[in-house]
């Protein structure tokens, strides 16, 4: 199976120099810098579209883990982006006006998990009903038929 | 005195054309629709939630549910998500029966979206014409795996069984004789000059708006983006074969419809070099795989082109026999974000003939 | 012998009358019309079960399977039992309906097929009434069921009904023109409304070919007013779910169904008589008897109707409109000129 192209890490890490890159090539950003790095990335290294936004919940570390996976339609990489925020007061800027492909996952994300994204056009529940309580992602959610 | 008023239509989760619980309260003018706002969750399962009470080959069942048009595809991309997690090899038989069930199911997605279709704009004929082919593809995929519709055949390091005697050849026939129906699909729906009169022009994207809203599949290639995870991406052993990628040039329904047609012609020519290269490879259809699956502490986010997009699965694992997390990126869900501005003012009939070229599936949207 | 069938009948019911004594003329005069009348009644009725059944067999040999084959000896007896099942379910009627308009719309929806019949020759000498203004109240009887169905979807208290009314009354009144205009041709040529007269005038070459386009906008346009596929908007099942129809329910639904087949029976018919000969025989074989050649070529145009159906798919809102008001009344127009035109000549030439 012919390679793959990689993505240009290295470059993005001393473009910016305030994120860290893993084993796995995951570039990991603090949350108030998380703007201005996916514009820059979009600007710059050519990563138009956003495939993926979700978030893991880990309530051991208390922080919610927002994950951006970001492919480029004309050089065939892809990337993904890590970021971090607190448990207990989960908010962070939305990427809307960046990708518009967000509006949706964000909302999800919203949802299930309960974080707030700062400055979406219209962050309502989605998939559940909009009076629901409780946000049923999270692992601490009381739910009734877990199979042990 | 006279006045008009607009007035709010609940084009509701009962509907005959939008293929499943899926409701959009629309706002209009007349007939012309002035705000649209698409509801979806009537279908949500909390397959996500499940998963994680289950073990890792546990979940490949739920996996099938989500698109159970193209049920193949959905496996295809968590099994191939967690051999990335475990560093898995599998077998050349395993990878090739791999490719002709995802492919025929691919076919099947493709025969559907194209008969609702042309159910949805009138055509009543081309609707049960394309499901007679369904018929045979689906009775095929019964011989293979033992069931219709929710496969649940890849298993993590391989296949679940080997094709049965006579199988291969029986679905050669079938590819041998499916030009013939794919010309008379064009005949009776692609042709007819009604068809193309309401759906040419109508719900036009253009590639950049397409790119930014993350949509895939046949939706942002009829934009003329030339963007196919098989391609340009390539996962499994796709790059062993020989097939082009359908484009379109402006976005419009009549482009994304028949990006499907032609796209069903290049499936047929993938399984018939599949099966001819299949010839050649025998061994077992299962890798070496250990009992119980414990993959190491990571995460990994694979994705794949099922037939309504990019499918994609991120799986975090912790160690345990159970997935800490698993998130499913759904092509329908994301394709359907674009919805409201798209329907901004045209007709009820466009809002269907719209809906029912991006070719979605409920138990995708909702998960 | 077999030529003479139903007209037979009729004098030996006038002249049994006669034979009673007592009885005056008009009043035996009244109840052969009578019978007559009634005897059309029963036609329409059997022949709208008839088509149902006719249409799905169409249907199912067209999508490559079978069709209704249990009930009754090849399915026969299926539009009975349909019937059978309808009249037992429920009417029922929404709360805040209509409730006088809500019942009178399915109630009404024959009478202008009905009246349109009485005019209608099925044979030589067999029209129940043949008025010398035959043609022209033909077109104003069937105008008035536009009405009707606007009244289903009004008083049903239902957007989708409401929508699907205003399309009925856009697309009826819309179609009504190229109608009427397409056979202005034929008349002019005839110089009669009369029906008998219509087609005693095609005894050498029927209107079909010396009025091509006039045939074509005038079946056109009469499949627009029945609401049929290509332009079966109003019942649009995946946009409006059943229009005006979609609360009506049991007996109610079937009256606007058998309605519908009654109104392509009508359609067929006068395309028959102002187009195709009417009850003569083509070809000189005049040993069938002129109601069956009637039969057959009214059949013939149901059968092209019902191809339509399930071949096409349907036109959009505006687009049927930008069609009736942009192409059809252009060249019926024209084609009013032009017959004009040839008429002029051909009494000049002195043909």
């Amino acid at each position: 199976m012919k390679e793959r192209v990689k993505a240009p890490v290295e470059e993005i890490r001393q473009k910016f120099p305030y994120v860290e890159v893993d084993e796995q090539q995951t570039v990991i950003v603090p949350a108030d810098k998380l703007l201005e790095l996916m514009q820059g990335l979009k600007n710059e290294f050519a990563l138009d579209f956003l495939t993926n936004e979700t978030a893991v919940d880990y309530p051991e570390e208390s922080k919610f883990e927002l994950i951006y996976n970001l492919n480029s339609i004309c050089h065939g990489y892809t990337m993904m982006v890590k970021t971090s925020v607190d448990r207990d007061n989960p908010e962070i800027p939305s990427v809307f006006p960046i990708w518009g492909g967000a509006n949706w996952q964000e909302r999800e994300i919203y949802d299930l998990m309960g974080i707030v994204f700062t400055g979406h056009p219209n962050l309502k529940r989605i998939l559940l009903d909009d009076k629901f309580d409780g946000h049923p992602l999270r692992k601490d959610f009381q739910w009734e038929s877990v199979r042990e | 005195m006279l006045k008009t008023q607009e007035y709010c239509l609940n084009f509701g989760p009962q509907h005959p054309a939008t293929h499943g619980v899926f409701q959009v309260i629309l706002t209009l003018d007349g007939e012309k629709i002035v705000k649209a706002e698409p509801v979806c969750g009537y279908l949500h399962r909390g397959i996500e939630k499940l998963a994680e009470a289950r073990t890792y080959t546990q979940v490949i069942p739920y996996t099938d549910r989500m698109d159970y048009l193209a049920a193949m595809l959905q496996n295809l991309g968590y099994v191939q998500a967690v051999e990335k997690l475990m560093g898995i090899e599998v077998p050349e038989r395993a990878e090739y029966l791999r490719i002709i069930s995802g492919e025929l199911s691919r076919l099947t997605s493709h025969v559907l979206g194209t008969g609702v279709y042309a159910l949805d704009i009138g055509g009543f004929t081309g609707f049960l014409l394309c499901f007679r082919e369904r018929e045979k593809m689906m009775d095929l995929l019964e011989e293979l795996t033992g069931s219709r519709m929710t496969l649940s055949y890849a298993r993590i390091g391989g296949v679940a069984d080997d094709a049965p005697e006579g199988w291969l050849e029986k679905v050669d026939r079938l590819m041998d004789e499916m030009p013939g129906y794919i010309e008379e699909y064009n005949g009776l729906i692609t042709g007819n000059e009604i068809f193309q009169a309401r759906t040419k022009f109508v719900g036009e994207l253009t590639p950049e708006t397409a790119v930014n809203y993350s949509l895939s599949g046949p939706v942002l290639r009829a934009s003329g983006v030339n963007y196919d995870l098989r391609k340009n991406m390539p996962y499994g052993i796709y790059d062993r074969f020989d097939f082009e990628v359908p484009l379109g040039t402006n976005g419009d329904c009549f482009d994304r419809f028949y990006c499907r047609v032609r796209e069903m012609e290049q499936s047929v020519r993938i399984i018939k070099q599949a099966i001819e290269q299949i010839k050649e490879v025998d061994g077992p259809v299962m890798g070496k795989v250990p009992k119980v699956l414990k993959p190491p502490k990571g995460e990994v986010y694979h994705e794949i082109e099922s037939s309504k997009g990019i499918i994609g699965y991120y799986v975090a694992s912790d160690g345990s026999n159970k997935p800490y997390r698993v998130h499913v990126r759904r092509p329908s869900f994301v394709n359907l974000g674009y919805l409201d501005e798209m329907v901004r003012g045209v007709l009820i009939a466009d809002l269907v003939a719209i809906l029912g070229s991006i070719d979605i599936v409920l138990g995708e949207v909702d998960c | 012998m077999l030529e003479n069938l139903f007209v037979g009948v009729a004098d030996w019911l006038r002249s049994l009358l006669g034979g009673i004594g007592f009885l005056p003329v008009e009043i035996a005069e009244s109840i052969v019309f009578l019978v007559k009348l009634v005897a059309i009644l029963v036609f329409i009725l059997i022949n709208a079960l008839w088509l149902v059944y006719m249409e799905r067999k169409i249907a199912a040999y067209m999508q490559a399977r079978i069709g209704p084959n249990r009930v009754g000896p090849k399915g026969l007896l299926q539009t009975t039992a349909d019937i059978g099942k309808l009249l037992c379910k429920e009417i029922v009627i929404p709360k805040n309906a209509d409730l006088v308009v809500f019942l009178l719309a399915p109630v009404l929806i024959f009478v202008p097929t009905l009246m349109v019949f009485a005019v209608i020759p099925l044979g030589k000498n067999m029209a129940a009434l043949d008025m010398n203004i035959g043609l022209f109240y033909l077109l104003a009887i069937a105008s008035v069921s536009t009405l009707f169905f606007w009244m289903a979807g009004w008083s049903s208290n239902n957007k989708y009904s409401l929508v699907g009314s205003m399309r009925v009354v856009a697309q009826m009144v819309s179609y009504e023109l190229p109608l009427v205009l397409s056979l202005l041709g034929v008349i002019m040529i005839v110089g009669s409304l009369k029906m008998s007269d219509i087609i005693a005038a095609q005894n050498s070459v029927w209107f079909i070919f010396t009025q091509p386009i006039a045939f074509l906008i005038y079946f056109i346009a009469a499949v627009a007013e029945t609401n049929r596929t290509p332009f079966c908007l109003v019942e649009g099942e995946s946009e409006i779910i059943a229009g005006p129809y979609t609360e009506y329910g049991g007996m109610a639904f079937a009256m606007f169904f058998l309605a519908e087949y009654a109104n392509i029976m009508v359609i067929c018919a006068v395309t028959t008589i102002v187009f195709l000969g009417g009850w003569h025989a083509p070809l000189g074989l005049t040993f069938i008897p002129s109601w069956v050649w009637f039969f057959l070529k009214m059949y013939a145009l149901i059968f092209v109707v019902m191809w339509f159906r399930w071949t096409f798919p349907r036109i959009r809102v505006d687009q049927l409109m930008g069609f009736g008001w942009k192409v059809l009344v252009p060249l019926s127009l024209a084609n009013i000129f032009v017959t004009g035109i040839g008429m002029y000549i051909y009494r000049a030439i002195g043909w």
